[in-house]
């Protein structure tokens, strides 16, 4: 966590002398110590590392899907007769981790026309914006390829 | 062409607050207030580069933050009745 | 000025603004709450990655473009906690979701 932090502090910064330097290396000392006392750090992790190489191709595929069902409710919004069909739909899924779980629900949300509205242990309540949105989701390939991403980071 | 964005920008903050002005409930009004909070970032960002002083990237950055920090204190606020206080917290409350 | 790259990148600008403007547009039509809120994630997603994506070749790579991504990073990820929260205590306070609504 200090790496990525001293990275971030020199990415945004920009500047390099002396004086802004001994700044930043207090304030991450100090966000170290103050999360330490929160007990905000996650030892149940596996691997952030292989976690984040492996998220790589999801992200794309996700921006794919984004921009796809974008156009849709693009086209719905812009259409006069405004051809919405709105129901609450409650999903199954096969995610482990909390953290997998949070994933799943916030690409549900993230794609425009499908919002998640409340996470259980094992299913997410949905509410989707048309028909079309909703067969999206049933064909199941978001939730395959978070399940993927999880299996392949623990294992 | 980049100063024409800044005017969609700008008309688009001017339709979030009027639809922030006429919702009907108050999720509704939170709703425009956190699309304001988006817009408004993204024309930092813009308005940033059409003066050439990328520096107001930072603001920006710390705009979006705030800005999400703000929607869930607001919506906490509204639900609870208080700030999220801990168990602790709300005995103490009593004597006052 | 005039070079490709500056011109795809102002095209980018102007289409995340349409696509802005498109989903005020659809949180005025709506007819409930619920409804709305999808008409908002079009700006929150395809607003903001187009004008990033825009503004990011516009500068080029250098120190810029990577707190552009972080800009883009952080709003793709709090953007939908919040529309989640908002559903959710929305359900909570007793706003029911008009259902079926099929007005073709």
């Amino acid at each position: 966590m200090l790496i990525i932090l001293t990275s971030l502090w020199l990415l945004l910064s920009g500047h390099y002398t002396g004086l802004i330097l001994s700044l930043g290396l207090i304030s991450i000392l100090l966000v170290s110590v103050l999360s330490i006392r929160m007990q905000l750090l996650d030892y149940e992790q596996p691997d952030s590392f292989r976690q984040t190489v492996y998220s790589i191709p999801y992200g794309f595929w996700l921006l794919k899907e984004i921009v796809k069902s974008n156009i849709d409710v693009s086209l719905r919004i812009l259409n006069p007769a405004l051809p919405i069909k709105p129901q609450l739909y409650n999903l199954k899924t096969s995610q482990r981790a909390e953290l997998a779980r949070v994933s799943h629900a916030n690409s549900i949300t993230l794609t425009p026309g499908t919002i998640s509205i409340d996470v259980d242990d094992d299913s997410i309540e949905v509410h989707v914006l048309s028909q079309s949105g909703l067969e999206g989701l049933l064909d199941g390939e978001m939730d395959a390829r978070i399940t993927r991403v999880e299996d392949r980071s623990y294992g | 062409m980049v100063e024409f964005t800044i005017l969609l920008i700008l008309l688009s903050m001017l339709l979030a607050l009027i639809s922030a002005a006429i919702g009907e409930t108050v999720y509704d009004k939170i709703l425009a207030v956190n699309i304001f909070g988006t817009i408004t970032v993204l024309f930092i960002a813009v308005y940033g580069f059409v003066t050439g002083r990328p520096d107001f990237l930072d603001i920006a950055l710390v705009y979006a933050l705030i800005s999400f920090v703000t929607t869930i204190a607001v919506l906490k606020f509204f639900e609870y009745g208080d700030m999220g206080k801990s168990s602790t917290d709300r005995e103490q409350d009593i004597d006052i | 000025m005039n070079d490709p790259v500056y011109l795809i990148a102002c095209c980018l600008l102007i289409l995340g603004a349409v696509f802005v403007l498109i989903g005020l547009l659809g949180v005025f039509r709506m007819p409930d709450f619920f409804t709305r809120l999808h008409a908002a994630s079009i700006i929150d997603s395809m607003g903001t990655l187009l004008i990033m994506l825009g503004l990011m070749l516009m500068s080029g790579i250098n120190l810029i473009t990577v707190k552009l991504f972080l800009i883009l990073l952080f709003i793709l990820i709090t953007t939908p906690t919040a529309a989640h929260a908002l559903a959710k205590s929305a359900l909570h306070g007793k706003l029911k979701p008009k259902l079926g609504d099929d007005k073709s």
